[in-house]
């Protein structure tokens, strides 16, 4: 490959990330100060190339060049900018202007190392070019993908910190005030004091964890009855099973209203602990009698020969073995019924006990200032992220299984 | 598999198998057809009644008593009187009685003809009560030495009514005039429109969308897991704080979007996103108007349920053998080509079964719509207008033929695709 042509692709390539890393930096920083900034695309896009330019004809990679790449391109985006590489006055804010910077100029080194690692190596050619041209994408790709996955719960958690009246000032501003201590959290006391969200987390509790225990008393025994015994009319339950999973929940609700209606079960949790459990039946069977067709019948045998009854063999051997299964089915459920709106909203009127879906939707219909709302969003969405990034491995898994819903 | 053996005749051994499946499955197969099989037939069944929310409680006569003149001594005269009223716009009630103990000492004047008086209850057969039927029943009273002894009021002791009155969603009245009504509907077929638009394109976006993330996530690195742990975020946080949070970010006034997009001049004015319902925009010379909202919604469906396709096409990707894609590598086959003959036919199978479940699950979508806009700014689908209908009018009969048309669509549809289906 020709000089002009590495010339050419490390100039394309640091003009990129310097652009980009610019803009998503500065979008945040925007955030964090609530004023406006400066973009200045060109210098950073200048520093970047030069980085990038340096990085394909020095030719010792090692921890020391990096190092000194790094605090070079920090070093020149103080200078093309005259000290002020936001547009912001230098005393200002100081200490973010200086920690987004080095960020910047780490996102720079980074990208532009990843992209044109090998590029001595290779010909120019269409390999080459798609190569190059991929990896640029993929750069992309993530900063596009992180920024539209976490920009809201992003600004959910900040604005929850603030107060009505710093977000009536400027509701740009979502800087976090360290210094005002416990009272940054006062949306989340007034929560639990005056909103009986304390109630709402427990009743959602309570039915969350009702539903994956009697889902689960009736799937099991459904599941193993389906995986170990051949009988009449077991094609057509399998097939049958599948098929109820696609039924509108919208054409239950008028039916179930109703008949709750009658029966006095509506504007009571017991309600929910019925429902949410039935129609995730189907999809628990299915998952469960997948898993237990791959523990080997011998092992069933060898218990009932030694007289354990089929319960017995259910319970000692079957299900220690599927626990898994048994898990990856039971987080499946905890998040259908956690998340669960519609049916809480129509069976639920009394405060008490609200779910916290139904509690929320309560709040958000009150003249409720935002950082409440954005308080209970969090105190909703917490429980079930931290139970799936503890769980991740199994729920993955039965979120291909079943998870289609939703 | 299973029907092969039952061609055989089956031994003692196999039946008592067939016996234990059959007892395990009795509950469960119960449940579920007690919670979504039997509603989903009692669904049509209401879809042709004319019902409303009003007469899901049951008709009921409601009673008050009034005691006039109340004695001072010995021989005074007071009136007791009661009303009854049956309330219900559209029950009969039938075979009404009436139940009501009077205070001791209280000796009743003329007793009405239709009353029998046993001890000191009186008891009196009412007939029956038309739809918002009004009765009376008045008589006098003497005093008794005997009252003041006590001095009870009549109206201490609350009056027993009893009656018949038939359920209106149990009767045999059944009428398609539930149907008439949505079809004469003006809006019908835009309804229809836009829930077509709504589940085709949050489907293709959401897919698109999985697609990408998931050639992101192909390759190992480090920190590969954290990242697809956070791309699952949209997914499993819930609806209702997901929409609370868009809803914030794109309020005109102080949503965050609004505020960033003016502050890079990439807007002149804020827009709110979820309350316009469309907006005209020149492009090179030509005029395009853009439904706003109806976007918007498309928009964060396909965010909210791309993890789930990224997770399916991930897991159909990490199932084929490395050696594949490296055998290619060898050969020089660059990015693209690779993508196009390799990764393209693996994923299509898995892409056509999501899409297909993802049109499906839209298309049957409640929450999301009617948390974001409540089906306003020409959002509203067949599933809002089944809240609607059903809950905002009260019109049950009418929500419930909404939900039955959602259901037959969605049934034709799943036809439609299959028929029409790439073979695999």
């Amino acid at each position: 490959m020709s000089n002009i042509q590495k010339i050419i692709i490390s100039v394309i390539i640091g003009s990129f990330w310097g652009l980009i890393s610019n803009l998503i930096l500065g979008i945040f920083i925007i955030l964090l100060i609530g004023t406006t900034i400066q973009f200045n695309y060109l210098s950073f896009l200048i520093v970047s190339s030069i980085s990038s330019l340096i990085i394909t004809f020095y030719n010792k990679k090692n921890l020391q060049t990096n190092v000194s790449i790094f605090l070079l391109t920090f070093i020149l985006i103080l200078v093309f900018t005259g000290i002020s590489p936001y547009g912001l006055a230098i005393d200002q804010n100081s200490f973010l202007q200086i920690l987004f910077l080095l960020i910047q100029s780490f996102i720079i080194l980074i990208g532009n190392n990843i992209c044109l690692s090998g590029i001595n190596k290779m010909s120019f050619n269409r390999l080459f070019l798609e190569i190059i041209f991929i990896r640029v994408l993929k750069g992309f790709g993530f900063t596009f993908f992180l920024t539209i996955v976490l920009f809201p719960f992003y600004v959910m958690v900040l604005m929850s910190l603030k107060t009505h009246q710093l977000l009536i000032l400027n509701p740009l501003d979502l800087s976090v005030d360290i210094s005002r201590g416990v009272s940054m959290f006062r949306s989340y006391i007034e929560l639990f004091t005056d909103w009986g969200f304390g109630y709402y987390l427990l009743n959602s509790f309570i039915v969350s964890l009702s539903s994956i225990f009697i889902a689960l008393v009736f799937a099991i025994p459904g599941a193993y009855a389906v995986a170990r015994f051949n009988f009449p009319g077991k094609l057509l339950m399998i097939n049958s099973i599948l098929l109820i999973y696609l039924i509108p929940m919208i054409t239950l609700l008028i039916p179930l209203y109703s008949f709750f209606t009658f029966l006095n079960l509506r504007d009571s949790l017991f309600g929910l602990i019925i429902v949410y459990p039935a129609v995730t039946i189907p999809v628990a069977i299915y998952m469960l009698q997948g898993y237990f067709q791959t523990i080997p019948q011998e092992l069933e045998e060898a218990g009932l020969v030694d007289g354990l009854s089929r319960t017995g063999v259910i319970l000692r051997i079957t299900l220690p073995l599927s626990l898994p299964a048994l898990a990856s089915v039971s987080l499946f459920i905890f998040m259908v019924a956690w998340n669960e709106y519609l049916f809480a909203y129509m069976f639920l009127d009394t405060p008490s006990i609200f779910t916290l879906p139904r509690g929320l939707e309560q709040l958000d219909g009150t003249e409720v200032p935002r950082q409440h709302l954005m308080a209970g969003s969090v105190i909703a969405t917490v429980p079930v992220i931290v139970v799936f990034l503890w769980a991740e491995k199994y729920l993955t898994g039965g979120l291909t299984a079943g998870g289609i819903k939703g | 598999m299973g029907s092969k053996i039952f061609k055989k005749r089956m031994g003692p051994i196999e039946k008592q198998g067939v016996v234990q499946a059959y007892t395990m499955l009795v509950p469960t197969v119960a449940i579920v057809m007690a919670i979504v099989l039997f509603p989903l037939l009692a669904n049509f069944w209401i879809s042709f009644k004319d019902v409303t929310v009003s007469d899901l409680r049951t008709a009921e006569i409601k009673v008050s008593e009034k005691f006039q003149k109340k004695p001072k001594e010995k021989g005074d005269i007071s009136k007791i009187e009661y009303r009854f009223n049956n309330f219900s716009k559209s029950a009969n009630i039938k075979e009404v009685s009436f139940k009501d103990k009077i205070p001791i000492g209280l000796i009743i004047k003329d007793l009405p003809s239709n009353c029998n008086l046993s001890e000191n209850i009186i008891g009196c057969e009412l007939g029956n009560f038309q739809p918002k039927e009004k009765k009376k029943l008045k008589f006098e009273t003497i005093a008794e030495d005997k009252y003041f002894l006590n001095n009870e009021n009549p109206k201490d002791s609350s009056p027993i009514v009893e009656g018949k009155s038939e359920n209106r969603l149990l009767n045999l009245d059944l009428k398609i005039k539930n149907f008439e009504e949505i079809f004469s509907s003006p809006n019908f077929w835009k309804t229809i429109r836009i829930s077509f638009a709504y589940s085709l394109f949050s489907a293709i976006g959401s897919l698109t969308l999985g697609i990408l993330a998931a050639q992101l996530l192909m390759t190992t690195f480090i920190g590969r897991g954290i990242i697809r742990g956070i791309f699952l975020f949209p997914y499993i946080a819930p609806i209702i704080a997901v929409t609370i949070t868009w809803k914030i970010l794109t309020d005109p006034f102080f949503g965050t979007i609004n505020g960033i997009l003016t502050e890079l001049e990439i807007l002149n004015e804020p827009i709110s996103f979820l309350q316009v319902r469309e907006m005209t925009f020149s492009f090179v010379g030509l005029d395009f108007t853009l439904p706003v909202a109806l976007s918007f919604v498309i928009l964060f469906e396909s965010w909210r349920y791309f993890p789930l396709a990224m997770i399916f096409i991930l897991a159909r990707l990490q199932s084929v053998p490395k050696e594949l894609f490296e055998a290619a590598e060898i050969d020089g086959a660059t990015p693209f080509q690779k993508f196009r003959s390799i990764t393209w036919p693996l994923i299509l199978g898995v892409l056509f079964v999501l899409f297909l479940l993802r049109f499906i699950w839209t298309f049957n979508k409640f929450d999301d719509i009617f948390l974001l806009t409540g089906g306003a700014a020409g959002t509203k689908t067949l599933t809002v207008d089944v809240y609607e209908t059903g809950f905002n009018i009260g019109n049950l009969g009418t929500g419930a033929a909404n939900a039955v048309l959602v259901f037959l669509i969605l049934v034709f549809a799943a036809i439609f695709i299959i028929r029409f289906s790439p073979k695999e």
